[in-house]
């Protein structure tokens, strides 16, 4: 995937980078948006994924299926839901089932396309830590949420794509914890671990996108977002970096696509009472 | 005399919040308030923290709101769970606390992903003793959690993951309606309350209203009344989650709960005012 799905072109171009028109964060909704391609099944996180997949229904992937691990399958929401079991999503669903159903049914057999996640760390095989960030698990520094249904979403779904910010807080080395696991210690880990799906194909930052190498599967950059320097993304990285000989810069949002998700941001509660 | 061994095992008795959760809940006792996201069980939630119940071991795929208040309320010796966080908004900052400081008490834990406590729960219900899932592999949590391990299948020699089954001393969960039998229907996300129900040795559920007759809804589950002890009438009881067909997720509520929580006298304050003197 290291082209970017063209997408309708707009008479005014926005200009190019942050700060002149749209911000990092909303760089990198939009690239990881484009990832999903319309029709596929997609069992979506909160937070950034959700956020991201919606965007997608909303611009290039309108029969984009999108399935939340509350059960809902083929939720349409009009808004950015919170949490994953808001009313709007089983108002909105082609079919609503129980846990043991959407994990044992749905998810396990292999039966969704892309799973869509975040997370606290990742390493140069994208497998991931939401578990503890500190040495001890027993003593953590900061306790995290924890799995979830990622573990198994990562083991199962055919490919994997991971939203997150990139620090070097985030981009490590060695992880705290693997939380769920994405290339393993490399190619072959997966089938020797007997995982059903493919792992993780994409990882969208706010800095750039990274792909497995396909011999390796080790991340490489592939794509710089417009504005990003690459000594940045290095700068943002806990292991030496791999590069794509070829490197891109990413397609700046288009007009359409800032407009939708700035649309949809709008949704999102606030808190104020 | 006629023939007459058989008996009839229980039927839910419609009680007041308070007397089931006196009758069910009892200091040490393994506590499971399910509900995933939708038809969280809030109302007995704080009845249980009113009633001062120290040394639970509380179950839940997601903690939420109403754990992280019940920990931070000392209720808690374990917790027993798979995602700990407030849903879009972030930490569970009592929870946290609990693990992280010891506050008010330390508190150990027991972690599983989702697939593995729905697994877990829905062996129990079934009456086995562990569930066979294809999970967890790779992944840390195997080392830190004596209730995953591996199983060869029998007939192919393929090693799987096994979870050991998860029977609570009492499950509460929190639904729409209920007849005057007791009979209790849900719908919207039902997520694991049926497998909860039948996994536990004793179950109550809250209920929105009581009706005359439950006509069907789409989706919807009906737990017989033979499969509960008692049924208790909370309208609103699942605030700030939501009741399908009767209420709103607040999501507000959840986003302002991140500054309420952050600090323990804040959100000692905040317990005293709406739950403690309610």
């Amino acid at each position: 995937m290291s082209s970017t799905p063209s997408l309708e072109s707009e008479a005014v171009a926005p200009p190019a980078g942050p700060g002149s028109g749209w911000s990092a964060a909303e760089m990198m909704s939009v690239a990881a948006a484009r990832v999903l391609p319309d029709g596929a099944s997609c069992l979506v996180g909160i937070g950034l994924p959700s956020t991201a997949a919606n965007l997608a229904r909303r611009t290039h992937a309108p029969g984009l299926v999108l399935i939340y691990e509350s059960g809902t399958i083929g939720a349409k929401p009009g808004f950015l839901p919170l949490s994953i079991g808001d009313g709007i999503l089983a108002e909105t669903a082609d079919a609503v089932v129980g846990l043991v159903e959407i994990f044992n049914l749905w998810l396990q057999p292999g039966r969704i396309d892309v799973g869509f996640l975040g997370a606290a760390q990742i390493d140069r095989f994208a497998n991931i830590n939401t578990t503890v960030i500190g040495e001890s698990y027993r003593a953590p520094r900061i306790r995290l949420p924890g799995a979830g249904g990622a573990p198994e979403i990562a083991a199962s779904c055919r490919e994997i794509v991971i939203v997150m910010h990139q620090s070097r807080e985030k981009f490590v080395e060695k992880l705290d914890f693997v939380t769920s696991v994405g290339h393993g210690a490399g190619r072959g880990s997966r089938s020797r671990l007997g995982l059903l799906g493919g792992g993780p194909s994409t990882v969208i930052t706010d800095l750039g996108i990274f792909e497995p190498d396909p011999e390796t599967c080790e991340l490489v950059l592939t794509q710089l977002h417009p504005g990003v320097a690459l000594d940045e993304v290095r700068a943002a990285t806990g292991w030496s970096l791999r590069v794509a000989a070829r490197l891109e810069t990413t397609a700046a949002p288009t007009g359409q696509e800032l407009t939708a998700l700035r649309a949809l941001e709008q949704t999102r509660p606030t808190g104020a009472r | 005399m006629t023939n007459t061994a058989v008996q009839a095992s229980r039927a839910a008795a419609i009680v007041p919040l308070e007397v089931a959760v006196a009758e069910t809940v009892h200091d040490g006792d393994t506590v499971a308030l399910e509900g995933f996201t939708h038809l969280i069980p809030f109302a007995a939630g704080h009845e249980i923290i009113r009633q001062r119940r120290r040394d639970l071991t509380l179950v839940r795929m997601t903690p939420d709101i109403i754990y992280d208040q019940m920990i931070g309320m000392g209720c808690a010796r374990r917790l027993v769970f798979s995602w700990g966080g407030n849903p879009g908004v972030g930490s569970l900052h009592r929870f946290r606390d609990a693990v992280e400081h010891g506050w008010p008490a330390p508190l150990e834990l027991e972690e599983h992903s989702h697939a593995g406590m729905a697994n877990r729960y829905a062996a129990a219900a079934a009456g086995l003793p562990f569930a066979v899932l294809r999970g967890y592999v790779g992944s840390d949590l195997v080392a830190e959690t004596d209730t995953i391990s591996t199983v060869t299948c029998p007939f192919t020699g393929e090693v799987l993951t096994a979870v050991r089954a998860l029977t609570p001393d009492v499950a509460i969960i929190h639904a729409q309606r209920a007849d005057g039998q007791g009979n209790v229907q849900l719908w919207g996300i039902t997520g694991i309350q049926k497998e909860a129900v039948l996994s536990a040795r004793r179950a109550v559920a809250t209920v929105e209203e009581l009706v005359e007759e439950l006509d069907p809804r789409a989706g919807a589950i009906v737990l017989p009344a033979f499969a509960l002890d008692y049924v208790a009438v909370a309208p609103g009881g699942s605030y700030p989650s939501y009741s399908h067909g009767y209420n709103r997720r607040d999501n507000d509520f959840y986003v302002a709960w991140d500054a309420v929580s952050r600090n323990r006298e804040t959100f000692a304050s905040w317990m005293k005012h709406h739950v403690l003197d309610a």
